[in-house]
């Protein structure tokens, strides 16, 4: 308990400020309540606001607000006062993840209850009770028109959430206005434009001669399709850690590149952001990115690690991992064109790179992203053979190389990606592979120079960008 | 269906004769006391006599050099045992083929019934709706309109059973109502008896003949864009249909369903239970149908095709309950709105498709790093994941534990990465049992970290561990693997070239699966093995291990 008032107090006094008022201002909505208690339909009151304790206490809330049309049959059925109380159980009995859980429950409560009433005030303003008791009446426009309101009233419940939402995420986490309400509007108005029928396809119900059995069977398939929601999520997540575990399958054979393969996925999805790539064909080629090196896992372990210089060789066969990782992720269908962005990623634009030599525009648009990223990455990050370096001396190093071995487009996108959200090198989701491959501490030490002189081609003296990465 | 067949019975008739030629080379395979209480010992799952076959499982371990003849000097003359069992190989050949033949005699009667049955019905209802007319007409055209919108956009691939809260992931078999809207809207129809306050007055007969014309209708704009038509799947929607329209309108119409239950919500119990039950035959009818097709197991199917009913089936259900109550009160406005919910499942449902379908190709991918690096031979973990699929239908796994079993299959060789020098052909069988149950480790260590169900982990950690102390599934892997590396191998070489250059080709996977059962004491479960005997002898498996020999 001692921790729990730490964490409150913890709260800046303007979060404390703010849910007190929301919670003032949820008591000033039922206030009417105690004026006019007879004409209250309290059954219909402990109803809803049971299964929707039931439906946000149970399931550990597989898609957010799966239960949100039993709210918005409340505010169809009931006067607004009344409707404001069906979330109060709901939202002081759900799990909370952090803490102050106390808090929180009571910020949840008034929240939800002062949308509610906002959206009943809405429902009323628009005339829908009117056209819900009409709905019955033969030759009345009665549905057409309750369910216009409807859907109009789930905007309200939602835009009104999501509203105070921001105002919280602002006070207590002081996150800007703009970011809070960002992403989260769309975000949302999609399953509230779904739950605004439902939620009227139960107040139908439940005024009939049916009752309100019949009304709650309107929440089955709603919840159903959140489950799978969550299932999709699961799997995707999943995906996501198999493509990390082929990663992780090259640093079992190479382990100095270790956070490598992620963060050139990364920088691969900045660029392509950039340049105007989104949706799906961003995905694939994020994961390309990821997978550029793949085919590592096909060079024997030995030449891998190997310390010293490489025979010609020694270097063929590591010039043929494009070529092994194009064909190991042949299968996966869904990377598209963004597997010629593995073969493909160590072409130069002036023809001179492997293994096939294209030059231009002949290289894939996605190769040529890739390209630049993964030499980006190779050069801000540390080596067994030397340093990393800054970040601006790694741009200017890209734009001399630009027009010889890198697409300038591609450069120029990069630059413009880094001063619009800088560069973070720490990988997330590879936190401990940070500390074993490329934390400063293990950089001076071992082999610095001289097999940095080996490493890149004949013809340089110096790490090349380009080859820095792919023959060490 | 014949020119399918032909190679198959080719083949399988090489295998025979080269058996046989090395059971007519080698008198004296019926006195072989040994492989008898090794082989009477197998099914019950405790070998009757388990030292000397033990000691046959772990010397025949090791091929290589010292060869099956070096390893068992307890044995008079090696050959002829592997002789003796090559018969019986044979003649377990020859029955499965007789069973496979009565259980495709059933399978086409099974189909023709369901076909003949629904095609009659169809025929009957078109002609008795031509002669009284439509009535309602509003309400058929509108419910007609649903569910071949329903039909029309319904995804190829899709639902699985909904995830269990045990988290053991949603590994599903594609399974379950590929057309949910269109199915709940014929429900819904089957099950309507008001509309707007009135009662209406269209019978059985009707709600089949609108729901034959909307399927039809619905299949047309498929068959432009070249999707395949499922005949099979609007049999069985006409049959459910009218099974729910005949126990609910003839009811309805004489008013005894209002004496009984009256027109409260008592009514929403029976109409309820109704669906229900409809659903419980319609899995009854789609697993005979899926047995007529591929020959599997009853049990496990239909086992799947009730775990499929809570999830989408349930939701199916209740809309269809909710859109005939929903019309009665409100009107046909209700049926786009009620049928909302249904569309956002059945998009989830395509977007958790093809999240799975890439995932098994990453998974896939994987599997092939071992092979790209050289360690095993090209193709093999894809053999070992559809043999060992095979096996666990064949042995009765639900299609969960069957995903997970392909997944463990799939990467069971994983672990060999991590060695610095490949094995010898990747086969890891041959290998001491301390070495591989390192490589099982590490393997087992990087699975872990692909997100899969942590059971897979398991199954690659235990495939180097006597069957005893396995889980069900790694012994499936460990027997699978190990026959394919013989299959292929060069291990079956010495033996398989006695029987002459032209059997070289069929007695390889003879041989091997002599070897597997040379080692049931210990290593490889008998009921295992005998089920992967069971499952290549049927002509689709027992021609894949020849085929990459040929």
């Amino acid at each position: 308990m001692d921790r729990e008032e730490g964490a409150v107090r913890a709260l800046p006094l303007g979060a404390r400020v703010y849910v007190l008022c929301a919670v003032l201002a949820a008591a000033l909505c039922a206030a009417p309540l105690l004026r006019c208690q007879a004409a209250v339909p309290w059954a219909t009151v402990v109803l809803l606001s049971a299964v929707y304790a039931a439906g946000a206490r149970g399931t550990r809330a597989p898609w957010p607000e799966w239960y949100s049309p039993v709210l918005l049959a409340g505010a169809f059925l009931l006067p607004p006062a009344a409707a404001s109380l069906v979330a109060v159980p709901g939202a002081l009995l759900a799990p909370v993840e952090r803490r102050p859980a106390g808090v929180r429950r009571i910020w949840h409560a008034g929240q939800l209850a002062v949308a509610v009433w906002a959206a009943g005030q809405t429902f009323a303003a628009l005339g829908g009770r009117a056209a819900l008791d009409s709905v019955r009446a033969p030759g009345a426009p009665g549905f057409p028109s309750a369910l216009a309101a409807a859907t109009a009233t789930a905007l309200v419940l939602c835009l009104a959430v999501i509203a105070l939402e921001c105002g919280v995420l602002v006070t207590a986490e002081r996150h800007s206005p703009r970011a809070a309400w960002h992403g989260r509007v769309l975000g949302s108005l999609a399953p509230h434009l779904v739950h605004g029928p439902a939620g009227l396809a139960m107040a139908v119900l439940w005024h009939s001669p049916y009752g309100p059995a019949a009304a709650l069977l309107v929440l089955l398939p709603i919840y159903v399709s959140a489950c799978v929601f969550a299932l999709y999520h699961r799997e995707r997540t999943a995906h996501q850690a198999t493509i990390r575990a082929l990663v992780q399958a090259v640093d079992i054979k190479d382990r100095y590149t270790r956070g490598h393969s992620e963060r050139v996925g990364r920088a691969s999805a900045m660029i392509a952001r950039e340049l105007g790539v989104s949706g799906d064909r961003l995905e694939a080629l994020r994961i390309a990115g990821i997978l550029h090196d793949v085919g590592k896992l096909g060079v024997p372990t030995r030449i891998l690690r190997k310390n010293g210089p490489l025979t010609p060789d020694e270097r063929r066969i590591i010039e043929l991992h494009p070529e092994y990782g194009h064909e190991m992720v042949r299968g996966i269908g869904f990377l598209g064109e963004a597997r010629a962005a593995i073969l493909h990623h160590h072409e130069r634009l002036d023809g001179t790179g492997y293994p096939y030599g294209l030059a231009g525009t002949q290289i894939p648009e996605f190769a040529r992203v890739v390209a630049v990223a993964d030499a980006f990455d190779a050069m801000t990050s540390t080596r067994t053979y030397r340093r990393a370096r800054p970040v601006p001396t790694a741009v200017e190093e890209l734009k001399r190389c630009a027009g010889s071995h890198f697409d300038p487009r591609m450069v120029r996108a990069l630059a413009r990606a880094l001063d619009r959200h800088g560069w973070h090198a720490a990988v997330t989701s590879d936190a401990a592979g940070e500390e074993r491959g490329n934390a400063p501490a293990d950089a001076p030490r071992a082999l610095p120079e001289p097999v940095a002189a080996t490493a890149p081609g004949p013809s340089a003296p110096a790490a090349r960008p380009d080859t820095a990465d792919g023959a060490p | 269906m014949t020119g399918d067949r032909d190679p198959a019975d080719e083949c399988r008739a090489r295998d025979e004769s080269a058996a046989e030629r090395i059971a007519r080379g080698r008198p004296g395979r019926a006195d072989d006391p040994e492989g008898q209480a090794d082989r009477r010992g197998a099914p019950g799952g405790v070998p009757a006599s388990p030292d000397p076959a033990g000691r046959a499982g772990r010397a025949d371990e090791r091929p290589g050099p010292s060869g099956p003849s070096g390893a068992a000097p307890w044995l008079t003359d090696p050959l002829d045992r592997l002789a003796g069992r090559h018969g019986r190989a044979v003649s377990r050949v020859r029955r499965g083929r007789v069973r496979g033949a009565a259980d495709r005699r059933t399978g086409s009667l099974t189909v023709a019934g369901v076909y003949g049955a629904a095609g009659a019905l169809a025929v009957v209802a078109l002609g008795w709706t031509e002669w009284h007319g439509v009535r309602e007409p509003e309400a058929a055209l509108a419910f007609g309109v649903l569910i071949a919108v329903g039909e029309a956009i319904r995804c190829a691939d899709v639902p699985p059973a909904l995830p269990r809260a045990s988290g053991a992931s949603g590994a599903h078999e594609q399974r379950g109502e590929p057309a949910p809207v269109a199915a709940a809207g014929a429900l819904g129809y089957a099950l309507l008896g008001n509309l707007g306050g009135e009662p209406t007055t269209h019978g059985v007969l009707q709600v089949v003949t609108v729901v034959v014309a909307a399927s039809l209708a619905g299949m047309v704009p498929r068959l432009a864009f070249g999707c395949p038509a499922d005949p099979e799947h609007t049999a069985r929607r006409v049959l459910t249909v009218a099974f729910a329209a005949t126990c609910f309108q003839p009811l309805h119409h004489t008013g005894r369903l209002s004496s009984w239950f009256g027109q409260g919500p008592q009514v929403v119990g029976y109409l309820l239970a109704l669906p229900a039950l409809t659903a419980l035959c319609d899995a009854v009818l789609a697993a005979a149908l899926a047995r007529a097709r591929t020959g599997w197991p009853y049990v496990p199917l239909l086992r799947d095709e009730l775990r499929a009913l809570p999830g989408v089936g349930s939701a199916i259900c209740a809309t269809g309950v909710v859109m005939a109550l929903a019309v009665a009160v409100a009107g046909l406005w209700a049926l786009p709105v009620l049928s909302v919910p249904l569309l956002l499942i059945q998009y989830a449902f395509r977007r958790y498709a093809g999240i799975r379908a890439t995932y098994r190709q990453t998974i896939a991918s994987l599997a092939r790093s071992t092979e790209i690096a050289g360690y095993t031979p090209a193709g093999h973990a894809r053999r070992v994941a559809e043999l060992s699929r095979a096996v666990g239908r064949e042995l009765g796994l639900s299609e969960p534990a069957l995903t997970v079993l392909e997944y463990a299959a799939l990467m069971h060789d994983i672990g060999q990465l991590s060695l610095l020098d490949p094995v010898p052909a990747g086969a890891t069988e041959p290998l001491p049992g301390a070495e591989q149950r390192r490589i099982a480790l590490l393997g087992g260590a990087v699975v872990r970290q692909t997100g899969v169900p942590a059971e897979v982990a398991v199954i690659v950690e235990r495939q180097a561990d006597p069957y005893r102390d396995q889980p069900l599934t790694a012994r499936i892997v460990r027997a699978v693997n190990a026959y394919t590396e013989l299959a292929a191998g060069p291990a079956a070489g010495p033996a398989a070239g006695a029987a002459g250059p032209a059997g070289t080709a069929g007695a390889a996977p003879l041989h091997a699966l002599e070897r597997l059962r040379l080692a049931t004491a210990r290593d490889f479960d008998p009921a295992v093995v005998e089920a992967l005997a069971t499952v290549l002898s049927r002509p689709v498996y027992g021609r894949s291990p020849l085929r990459t020999h040929g």
